[in-house]
């Protein structure tokens, strides 16, 4: 009976680190070899792990959720005699890459993670100059073998020997010389920065990117009185004008929009709306138990608004084909999002069967996804109805365009306090804009009207949501 | 294939799916030649089934068991990656009928380039699968001695081993110019849809129809360049091209083990009389990630990979095995417990695997003795010498461990 421990491995070319996802197995399990006994999450991929070891779980050594350092013992399994025999003693090492080891491991060798056969991860020992014979005569290598000690002087300078101080002096200067990498060296160059007057932050003392870019940022603000119709970096008359090639989302975007804008009659309608009963029943889920750690806001109220209105007003759900009217019994309800890679419209899909607190939950999941430009192609195809966000910019209200292939859009302005009249008496009420934009073709006067009607009802009374 | 995938930050899509297959009437998707039906049926071709009329038996069973072998080993690989055995592991699950049809095809003066994922064609050329694996352990820049079995190194450098297989062909006409009595021989460039994009292919391409050299391309389309979709690498099927270079070019199904076999007879015998080269496209599909650092969920659909489970080379095979009566119950259990028992030796090779000594450098820099390089090595040598800890004969290569790096 021998006891191995199993190390995280790096899954994927030069990881350092990983989550524990699930594990598959328990203490007291028999497992083997090749059986899963744990999913990790990289920064590549989810990883299912499997056992290089036969035999029983003596303990698992990570908790789930931790992140572990690649190198980290995570298993340590109980290997039986018969089983073992085939099986090294531990984790084998990784083949050492250089011919010859590295002289004694040390007493807590044990312990010390191990380098990953990539050499990324932590580090089991710290480099060390392996000892040469006392000099064999008649060789070069004596002088070689000493020269790096002898050639490195101290900043400070104690007086170079002559002969040798031209070269002496440059080096010392090269040793004085801010440390930063050559894309920020030329960077600094084409700025006419110094880079001896940037704050280093890196971590070994350099001027990183980041210092450069801060740097630079203040000086012009500094500037000031350029205001914003400064180009950067230059004042040559013939680059007063930019040219910023269109493509990728850009011109995705572009496309869409002319489609849409050009081909169908577009009719906008708005209605102010007292949201305010919106907001205390959005206070109110935020403060429940049920709506831990989910994100809510007025979106997800619009959001449901819009889904009921929609199933009492089917037509406002549709596609134009030409010679006939699609009208989809289901709600994929796109969502307009400004991503780090452009305007992005993502659906959730299905969205007439989520729950409120599902459709929280979805809109959370889009909102992450979109906001680190993950949003899949797959994300955003299909929509029926989309709503625009304009009030999370402060905007009260606008004529949004119509997404292809759908014919209404929502835009929802922002909810701010306003004079409002209420039984003859002027209150401070939460009031928002809702605007609208139908395509004509297929959404009369009449039923967008019902439509937003039905969508604002719900925005001044969410309790009108349970009948 | 669903162009609607492509990530529009990335690749304007717009107008794509007009000009996907360019002008259809200059660019008709070619007949895909295929022998087996999905249903393991065989299929009469005029051309083609003449090249596996011959097959013996015991020959159409090794098929299927090199197929199932290779899987084998490529899950083990696998796993043995997440082990933290292996640096990393290029799967090649899905494509093992393009591999061992085409391998077995191949006669012992044929010289093969393979890419980086033809670990089915290295098991045809009788190389031990287990060396495939010094490379990806880290330890070595080769693993075998390409000169042994006529398989080249893998080459991880993108399409640079096709110029070298076109090269490699035209030397080997011209030996046969000098040495009539050598028997005839063509090479194989192996390289995937993705490295169809690169500037090597086209080069190879146009000296190898402009020399007529004995050379079979033979192209790997499994779809996916690592996240490119292969209607972003091509607007023509790939087949296609070879009519531009002047040679003819062949679109089979990749995952039909007998039309690949006899598709790649027909092109080597007549790359080997002289006839010049062919482009034989093998429509597959890899089944697994494009690397063990890949996550395919991130760019493809299940229902793609899904899409293509019923296509998987070796359960077609082995219906048709079953269904001609040349394989039973026990064969197949057999196969499952040689596959464990080759699962297991694999492991423990790997875990014992010892890495060369740099001396070991010095080896095949030329291909005779150097004064230079023997120099450099007396040079090594003197230097590992002269540390304390030192052992006498620290640095010095044995036989045993004789590397090679070419």
């Amino acid at each position: 009976m021998t006891e191995k421990t199993f190390r995280l491995p790096d899954v994927g070319e030069g990881l350092t680190e990983a989550d524990i996802v699930q594990w598959k197995v328990a203490p007291g399990d028999t497992v083997a070899v090749n059986d899963v006994i744990v999913e990790i999450e990289t920064a590549k991929s989810l990883v299912e792990l499997p056992s290089p070891y036969a035999g029983t779980v003596s303990s698992l050594m990570v908790a789930e959720g931790d992140t572990v350092d690649v190198g980290t013992p995570i298993i340590s399994v109980t290997v039986g005699s018969a089983a073992g025999s085939t099986t090294p003693e531990e984790t084998p090492a990784p083949a050492s890459p250089a011919a010859a080891p590295v002289s004694a491991p040390s007493a807590a060798a044990g312990d010390a993670p191990r380098a990953s056969l990539t050499g990324t991860g932590p580090k089991p020992d710290a480099v060390h100059r392996r000892p040469r014979r006392s000099a064999p005569s008649g060789t070069p290598a004596s002088s070689a073998a000493q020269a790096p000690e002898a050639s490195v002087p101290a900043p400070s300078g104690k007086p170079a020997p002559s002969g040798t101080a031209a070269v002496q002096d440059r080096a010392t200067r090269l040793i004085q010389r801010v440390l930063a990498k050559p894309p920020v060296r030329k960077a600094a160059k084409d700025l006419g920065i110094n880079l001896e007057d940037v704050t280093a932050t890196g971590a070994s003392g350099e001027v990183t990117k980041q210092d450069l870019m801060s740097y630079q940022a203040q000086r012009e603000s500094e500037r000031g009185s350029a205001g914003g119709f400064r180009f950067p970096g230059s004042a040559a008359d013939d680059s007063r004008i930019e040219r910023i090639p269109v493509k990728g989302v850009r011109r995705a975007t572009a496309n869409a929009m002319v489609e849409s804008a050009f081909s169908a009659p577009h009719v906008s309608i708005f209605v102010d709306v007292d949201a305010s009963r919106t907001m205390e029943f959005v206070k109110r889920l935020k403060a429940s138990k049920d709506y831990e750690g989910i994100r809510v806001s007025p979106l997800l109220i619009l959001a449901k608004a819009v889904i009921w209105a929609a199933a009492r007003n089917p037509s406002v759900n549709a596609t134009w084909a030409g010679d006939e009217i699609l009208v989809k019994h289901f709600m994929n309800l796109g969502i307009a999002a400004a991503t780090p890679r452009g305007l992005m419209v993502p659906n959730i899909k299905e969205a007439q069967d989520l729950s409120l607190k599902e459709l929280a939950v979805a809109l959370n999941t889009l909102a992450a996804t979109a906001r680190e430009g993950r949003t899949q192609p797959a994300d955003m195809r299909g929509g029926t109805l989309t709503v625009t966000n304009i009030g999370s910019l402060g905007i009260d209200t606008g004529t949004p365009i119509i997404n292809p292939g759908e014919v209404a859009i929502v835009a929802f302005g922002t909810i701010k306090q306003k004079p409002w009249v209420v039984d003859g008496e002027v209150v401070p009420r939460w009031i928002t804009t809702l605007g609208g934009s139908f395509d004509h073709r297929v959404v009369d006067g009449d039923l967008s009207a019902r439509f937003m009607a039905d969508v604002a009802a719900i925005l001044e009374e969410p309790a009108l949501l349970l009948g | 294939m669903d162009v609607g995938h492509l990530p529009a930050s990335e690749f304007d899509s717009a107008g794509l799916e007009q000009s996907l297959m360019g002008a259809p009437e200059l660019n008709p998707v070619p007949d895909m030649v295929q022998l087996l039906t999905i249903d393991g049926e065989l299929r009469q071709d005029g051309t083609y089934s003449s090249y596996v009329q011959d097959l013996t038996p015991e020959e159409l069973r090794g098929f299927y068991r090199d197929m199932f072998l290779v899987r084998r080993f490529d899950e083990e690989a696998t796993a043995l990656q997440r082990q933290g055995e292996l640096v990393m592991w290029v799967p090649l699950t899905g494509q093992e009928g393009a591999q061992i049809g085409s391998g077995r095809a191949l006669l012992p003066q044929d010289y093969v380039f393979p890419t980086y994922r033809e670990h089915g064609v290295a098991y045809t050329r009788g190389l031990e699968l287990a060396q495939l694996l010094r490379r990806f352990r880290g330890i070595s820049h080769g693993g075998w001695d390409p000169r042994e079995v006529n398989f080249h190194l893998y080459t991880l450098v993108l399409a640079a081993q096709v110029p070298h297989a076109v090269g490699y062909a035209m030397g080997m006409a011209r030996d046969r110019l000098v040495d009539p009595k050598l028997p005839e021989a063509a090479t194989v460039a192996y390289f995937g849809d993705g490295a169809s994009s690169e500037g090597d292919v086209h080069e190879g391409m146009v000296f190898a129809a402009s020399y007529n050299a004995p050379v079979v391309f033979f192209c790997q389309n499994n779809h996916w360049a690592i996240s490119v979709p292969t209607e972003v690498q091509s607007r023509i099927p790939l087949a296609n091209r070879a009519q531009g270079y002047g040679f003819p070019g062949v679109r089979v199904d990749g995952n039909d083990v007998l039309a690949v076999h006899a598709v790649t007879r027909w092109a080597l015998e007549r790359a080997r009389s002289g006839a010049g080269p062919v482009l034989i496209e093998a429509f597959t599909y890899r089944m697994s990630a494009h690397t063990t650092a890949d996550d395919p969920t991130k760019y493809r659909l299940s229902a793609d990979e899904e899409a293509w489970l019923d296509r998987d080379p070796m359960l077609r095979m082995e219906k048709y095995l079953r269904r001609q009566g040349l394989a039973d119950d026990a064969f197949f259990e057999e196969l499952r417990e040689e596959g464990r028992s080759m699962a297991v030796r694999l492991r423990e090779n790997v875990q014992q695997m010892e890495a060369p000594g740099f001396a070991d450098a010095f080896t095949d820099v030329y291909a005779e003795a150097h004064p230079l390089i023997r120099e450099e090595l007396d040079a090594h040598r003197r230097y590992e010498a002269g540390f304390a800890d030192a052992e006498p004969a620290a640095g010095t290569a044995t036989p045993t461990s004789r590397e090679h790096n070419a």
